[in-house]
């Protein structure tokens, strides 16, 4: 029994794979397209479902009120959009296969997603290999699209908000002089620090930057630090911080006497902060990309729409895949009419893509830059007194 | 220069709430080692389960758990009551673990060297027993007592800031009264001395070293809860490295000498706060064991530690 079944698995595999090929081939032999069709590799299942499923939720959305249109328009003639989801599992492996089944199976005009970098990043080779956009609406790592010409995203890189946090503390607080404190062995808040720097001294001259403190993964106290910051005359604290430890943090620097503004980054974004740090993070800001407490406008209608068809509120992975599907589609529209085969169609939306001049979205108005990544402007949140994430205002670097 | 001034006295602030905790942990190692010349290396893992009794006799008194009391217990109420049970609590874990672990180990004769590879192997069970049950969301202490901020002018300190340097100096105080001046104590020395002759004087092992770990364990107890009230952010791991650290620190003031673990414990403060105002932090670490390092090679037994020879 047992060596049958060995024996019959790579027959039924083969037979398996064969008329999946078939299939594939059979369904593309004319040019002439009949709807937009679009990939969505997301997960569905793994250890982050509630990604795959705020991604889905935001796609269908769009899907229905385009169709309930007539369709998208490009060139004059309205074609419906069909959006297929398929589950990456939240794994590496599984990224690169349902990649490919979207690509070669198929027969995608483009990719949206992967959503997580570990899963963005090896989906990109694929789809920079088979010559298909794709847009990851969620990925940071900047690994994912460079030297990718078929690969975009549309949040900013961590690099992004030094110089955006600089700019808003300048102008917010007046603030001459800064002072930073960060876990040196760290890529991203050291990363996130040096940037800061930089764009700081820029704007408030060299050596403005007062006190640069350090610390290491796991430390509990900060006193020194925050002693040599409280010393050091600074007007604002910047720390990059993820949430557990801006808990310790922020706390302890107001034990030492620190009564002038903390800033933070997009780490500090998490339910859990405020649970951790009670009162004492209560009115303070940092940088982000997109919040739903207190938007207006354009983004204020999705989070409305969205939260009255499934009674939840949208997270920025929703907005995000909101937009990078919206500005997969209007590439569509931008290339004026799709012509050739499927591979020729790819190459004209990736390079409508790479010329949007203006996009905006809810999460920001945004263009590409040379690497796909795009240039964009940063939510400043601040921090109710009701420990809610409200939008402050819009800062563009 | 004001400045300079400034932040130096502040720094020694600092490094005294720092060292005290140290300092606890320390005494602890202390203690069990000078009676039974076991390593315990599960000890910071005990500060940690104290941490986290604390935190569920605290919350279970404010009425955020479990339901039991409403939510109108003044605070000062709730720390009055959450140090005795926090510390009872502990010991009782302590006392587990000696009973379940090491005392078998000693029955049978073991050598040393197995007791300590078994104290660390209690201390992974506690951290991951404790990620099992409790899951790796971090945990928010909550304030017990209002902090009061009283500025000077050259440095500022907390209400808690002083009662941790007041609590580790009282523990110590305490100690040294017990190891030096009853009887209890003289036959916890006496044990250290000689453990084969000692029940041969009607004096009762087990029960001396029960004690023991109930002291031990017991500030510990109070440790992990002055330390949740000063970092109030509680995980699995938290006891792991400064156990480690602390116990470093009680050889280098000479383990076995209670003076020594407690001296030990400010030093090594005293060395990673005053390094890490004027280096980076990556230096930390490099610089404070260095240090030890010197003192331990210009005098092995550590500053407070005697030398012993070995009897056959």
């Amino acid at each position: 029994m047992r060596m049958s079944l060995k024996r019959l698995l790579p027959l039924a595999l083969l037979s398996l794979l064969g008329l999946a090929l078939a299939a594939g081939c059979g369904g593309e032999k004319k040019d002439e397209i009949k709807s937009i069709k679009l990939g969505f590799p997301i997960p569905i299942t793994g250890d982050i479902p509630k990604v795959g499923d705020m991604s889905r939720k935001a796609a269908e959305m769009l899907k229905e009120e385009i169709n309930a249109g007539g369709g998208l328009e490009v060139a004059g003639k309205k074609y419906p959009v069909e959006f297929l989801y398929e589950d990456n599992e939240s794994k590496a492996e599984s990224a690169v296969s349902a990649a490919l089944k979207l690509i070669e199976q198929n027969k995608v005009l483009g990719l949206i997603g992967p959503q997580a970098s570990k899963q963005a990043i090896p989906a990109g080779e694929v789809a920079n290999a088979n010559k298909t956009p794709m847009i990851s609406p969620w990925s940071t790592n900047p690994a994912t699209t460079k030297g990718r010409p078929f690969v975009f995203r549309a949040c900013f890189l961590d690099p992004f908000q030094g110089p955006v946090a600089a700019k808003f503390a300048t102008a917010e607080f007046g603030a001459k002089k800064a002072a930073v404190l960060f876990d040196i062995a760290s890529d991203y808040p050291k990363g996130l620090a040096e940037f800061f720097k930089k764009a700081w001294e820029e704007i408030n001259g060299p050596g403005s930057v007062v006190a640069y403190e350090t610390f290491t993964t796991k430390d509990q106290d900060f006193s020194a630090q925050l002693t040599n910051i409280v010393n050091s005359g600074a007007d604002v604290l910047f720390t990059p911080q993820y949430y557990s430890e801006v808990a310790l943090i922020v706390p302890q620097a107001r034990k030492l006497g620190w009564d002038k503004p903390i800033l933070g980054s997009d780490s500090w974004g998490s339910a859990e902060l405020m649970t951790l740090c009670g009162d004492a993070c209560k009115g303070l800001f940092f940088t982000t990309h997109y919040a739903a407490a207190g938007a207006t406008g354009p983004t204020k209608e999705f989070i409305d729409k969205f939260q009255k068809k499934f009674g939840e509120t949208p997270d920025d992975v929703a907005a995000l895949t909101w937009d990078a599907t919206k500005m997969m589609l209007a590439a569509v529209q931008n290339t004026g009419g799709l012509k050739g085969d499927i591979a020729a169609q790819r190459e004209q939306v990736r390079a409508a893509l790479a010329g949007i001049e203006k996009f905006d979205g809810i999460t920001g108005s945004m263009k590409f830059d040379a690497e796909g990544d795009p240039i964009k402007c940063a939510v400043v949140v601040k921090i109710t007194d009701q420990g809610e994430f409200s939008f402050y205002k819009s800062v563009c670097p | 220069m004001e400045t300079i001034l400034q932040t130096l006295i502040q720094n020694v602030l600092n490094a005294l709430q720092w060292g005290s905790f140290y300092s606890l942990i320390a005494l602890g190692y202390c203690l069990v080692y000078g009676v039974l010349q076991l390593i315990n290396f599960a000890h910071g893992d005990i500060f940690m389960v104290g941490a986290y009794i604390a935190y569920f006799v605290a919350t279970l008194f404010l009425g955020q758990q479990f339901g039991l009391f409403s939510a109108d217990m003044p605070g000062w109420l709730v720390l009055a009551l959450a140090v005795p049970l926090t510390m009872i609590l502990t010991a009782a874990v302590g006392v587990t673990l000696e009973r379940v672990a090491y005392r078998p180990l000693r029955r049978k004769g073991a050598n040393r060297l197995y007791v300590v590879i078994t104290a660390l192997m209690c201390g992974l069970v506690l951290e991951n027993g404790n990620l099992a049950l409790l899951g790796a969301s971090r945990r928010k202490f909550p304030a017990l007592i209002e902090e009061t901020v009283w500025d000077f002018g050259l440095f500022s300190v907390t209400n808690l800031r002083i009662g941790v340097i007041l609590a580790a100096f009282l523990v110590f105080v305490l100690l040294q009264i017990i190891v030096t001046r009853t009887k209890i104590g003289m036959a916890m020395r006496a044990i250290s001395w000689d453990r084969f002759a000692i029940p041969l004087m009607g004096i009762p092992v087990d029960a001396i070293i029960i004690f023991t770990f109930v002291l031990g364990s017991s500030i510990a107890g109070l440790g992990g809860l002055l330390f949740a009230m000063s970092y109030p952010v509680l995980e699995p791991y938290m006891g792991a490295l400064i156990g480690w650290k602390a116990f470093i620190a009680a050889v280098v003031g000479g383990i076995g000498s209670i003076r020594g673990a407690y001296v030990g414990g400010f030093l090594l403060g005293f060395v990673e706060i005053m390094v890490v105002a004027v280096f980076p932090s990556t230096f930390r670490d490099l610089i404070s064991f260095t240090i030890l390092l010197m003192i331990l090679s210009y005098k092995p037994t550590g500053l407070f530690g005697m030398a012993k020879t070995t009897k056959i």
